[in-house]
């Protein structure tokens, strides 16, 4: 039986309606780009788009929304806010989605017919992170909480009053499933997006999720997990828009 | 056929009658899919039979939906949670609208154009012929394949009721008001899901109320347990449960929360649940305890300006509302070319696919016993497979549709219901999505 046409588990039980936070950065009038929806694990909220890269789209002409993910939300729950949100869009959006908030995206992209899709340093590896960070990944390792440090998230590069900032604002929960690429409805372009020196996403799990949606990951050594708050936060936003640009041009 | 210079050439675009729920569904998968579309639309905005502005649109003020949120949206386009289990008509307009903006579908519209006929011409091409809604020159253009999605629901059945009535005699799809019932002596002739909500509406507004039908149905609640009924029932599909099981189960919850309905005079059903389409209705019963609702059997004719009843009985009501359904109605197509019968209905493969015309389906001719716009959905991912299927690979469309065109509608459908105009097309929503899958799996993309 296929789950893709038989939805019961939507039909006998639909995920409860929450209010959602979407923090926004508008583009004056009705430009031509679509609409971005930035959608991070449940480590971070929408506020960690907003530092940087909301504003920096929406001055490169792309609306560009971000969605705090629901609290104790499953992975179901929080691929329904996905699409809840990416439907309430005026136009047909893109998602790109932060390491498990990337997990949520490589699901919604089998519900919602996303323009196109950016998985950026996807689905961290819990192995990953113990190797790095033993005492605040133990928990994790047996369903429980997990932590990470200020070396796994972000580069030397940063400030470290900067970055002790960022991680004051991080809330921790259990890490969501594995990344497990489902068949994505209107056959949108995927791009996958990390850093070689992220502690979590090993390399070789990066080139692994690429090869599954028929590519190879943008790379941008030096940079930490947190690629959308780490110094040098504009080359990876300004390569994703980028490709974008060159991917909506391209007759479909 | 020669070339002739006034017909314009639309190469590999597919041409889309109509821009109601399953015309835009269309629309959008047959983009989505690689095709260039032409949808033509005689009103001059989206939402079919949804939008009540428009002249044939039947519903009314207070018309809700009927199956609940999750299982009437498109399933690639949710509603938005925060709406009512059961969204009113008005909420369904406007999700149209929004799928139409959020997908760009309107610019393939050509709204105020009306299809006056559809002319194969060989090698799976068509000539549409299309004019101005209400006149105007006519023009053709030649398309690689044409998906009917003109609705099922505007052109009224009227029943032939012989002798003269001095009151008033609307069809259901003429009822848009509560204003119209006020004070007045209502009979409504029906008993269907309009039928049925009419007379509540009756009840609520007029002062005398008749409800006349034919034969005994099961009035399902909306709510069964604090849910919505049919993702009650979902749940049973789901468990698998047999079909005996789940007509027991039927009654023995119907039998608990609405009780007997023989007792106010309605004649008990000659079928067993699930055997007809699905009446949803949990204040009809309330209104028959209160006696706001007079169940009367079959009309048979006017007779001195009244209203004669099987049963010998004479009423005078002075408004006669005939909720009798709709006939589907394809005017730009030869009979021969969708296989109908006598009475003017298609046999297609899976209600879809037109037999002998690989480049002819049509979208949304069904009755099923949830929404239709996931099945519409569904059915239009198929064709735009199917259409792209035939034009990359000729060699694996030709063994798909010789192994899909002969299989009659028994092979996919176990449905048994009773045998009535109005039944012809039901189908039950799971077996109906497990033959589109299938249909799907075979035409998935050669690994």
């Amino acid at each position: 039986m296929s789950e893709r046409l038989l939805r019961f588990d939507d039909w006998t039980s639909p995920v409860p309606p929450v209010e959602r936070e979407v923090v926004s950065r508008l583009v004056e009038g009705e430009g031509d780009q679509p609409p971005l929806l930035f959608v991070c694990g449940p480590r971070h909220g929408a506020w960690a788009f907003a530092e940087r890269w909301l504003g920096h789209a929406a001055q490169r002409g792309f609306p560009a929304y971000a969605l705090t993910p629901r609290e104790k939300g499953d992975l179901r729950a929080h691929v329904h806010d996905v699409v809840q949100v990416a439907a309430s869009l005026p136009r047909q959006a893109v998602l790109i989605g932060h390491g498990e908030g990337a997990t949520v995206v490589a699901q919604a992209l089998g519900r919602y017919p996303a323009r196109a899709a950016v998985l950026v340093a996807p689905a961290p590896s819990r192995w990953a992170a113990f190797k790095t960070n033993p005492l605040g990944t133990l928990p994790a390792l047996f369903a429980g909480r997990w932590r990470l440090n200020r070396r796994q998230l972000f580069s030397s590069a940063l400030p470290a009053d900067e970055a002790d900032a960022f991680l004051q604002r991080m809330t921790f929960h259990r890490p969501a499933n594995r990344i497990s690429p489902v068949r994505a409805v209107g056959d949108p372009p995927v791009l996958v997006v990390g850093s070689p020196d992220d502690p979590v996403v090993p390399r070789p799990a990066l080139d692994r999720t690429a090869t599954a949606y028929g590519g190879a990951p943008l790379l941008f050594p030096g940079m930490g997990h947190d690629l959308m708050l780490d110094a040098g936060w504009a080359e990876p936003i300004d390569a994703i828009l980028d490709w974008l640009t060159k991917e909506l041009s391209a007759p479909r | 056929m020669h070339d002739t210079p006034d017909i314009a050439d639309r190469r590999d675009a597919v041409c889309v009658i109509g821009a109601g729920a399953s015309g835009l569904a269309a629309i959008k998968n047959l983009r989505e899919h690689g095709f260039a579309v032409d949808c033509y639309e005689r009103e001059t905005s989206v939402g079919g039979a949804w939008n009540w502005r428009h002249d044939r649109s039947p519903v009314y003020s207070a018309t809700h939906l009927i199956s609940s949120r999750p299982l009437t949206e498109f399933p690639d386009f949710p509603m938005p949670d925060s709406w009512p289990d059961y969204p009113h008509h008005t909420q369904l307009l406007s999700y149209l609208e929004r799928y139409a903006k959020h997908f760009g579908l309107t610019e393939a519209i050509w709204f105020g154009t009306e299809v006056v006929s559809c002319v194969p011409v060989g090698d799976g091409r068509w000539d549409v012929t299309t004019q101005s809604t209400g006149g105007g020159s006519s023009r053709v253009q030649r398309y690689a394949a044409v998906v009917v999605a003109n609705g099922h629901n505007w052109a009224p059945a009227q029943p032939e009721i012989p002798g003269d009535f001095v009151g008033e005699v609307i069809h259901s799809a003429q009822y848009k008001d509560a204003a119209q019932l006020r004070n007045r002596k209502v009979l409504v002739i029906g008993g269907g899901n309009t039928g049925c909500d009419l007379a509540v509406e009756a009840a609520q507004q007029a002062g005398m109320v008749w409800h006349s039908t034919r034969r005994g149905y099961w009035y399902a609640p909306k709510y069964l347990f604090g849910r919505p009924a049919d993702q009650v029932n979902a749940r049973l599909l789901r468990w698998r449960l047999p079909l005996r099981l789940r007509q027991w189960l039927y009654r023995r919850s119907l039998a608990m929360t609405t009780g007997d309905l023989t007792r106010y005079g309605l004649p008990a059903p000659d079928h067993r649940p699930y055997e007809s389409h699905p009446i949803v209705n949990s204040q009809l019963p309330y209104y028959l305890g209160h006696g706001r609702i007079k169940p009367v059997p079959d009309v048979t004719r006017y007779a001195d300006g009244k209203v004669e009843l099987a049963d010998g009985r004479r009423i005078d009501p002075d408004l006669v509302i005939t909720a009798t359904g709709y006939r589907p109605l394809f005017e730009f197509l030869a009979p021969e070319l969708l296989d109908s019968d006598p009475d003017g209905r298609p046999d297609l493969h899976l209600h879809a696919f037109a037999r002998k015309h690989p480049t002819l389906a049509m979208v949304g001719l069904l009755q099923p016993d949830a929404g239709l716009l996931p099945l519409a959905h569904w059915q239009s991912v198929a064709v735009a497979r199917w259409l792209r299927l035939r034009r990359d690979d000729p060699v694996r469309a030709a063994a798909v549709q010789q192994k899909e065109s002969a299989r009659p509608v028994r092979g996919w459908s176990r449905r048994q219901v009773v045998p009535t105009r109005r039944h012809w097309f039901e189908v039950d929503h799971i077996d109906y999505l497990k033959a589109v899958d299938g249909l799907l799996r075979e035409m998935e993309p050669a690994k």
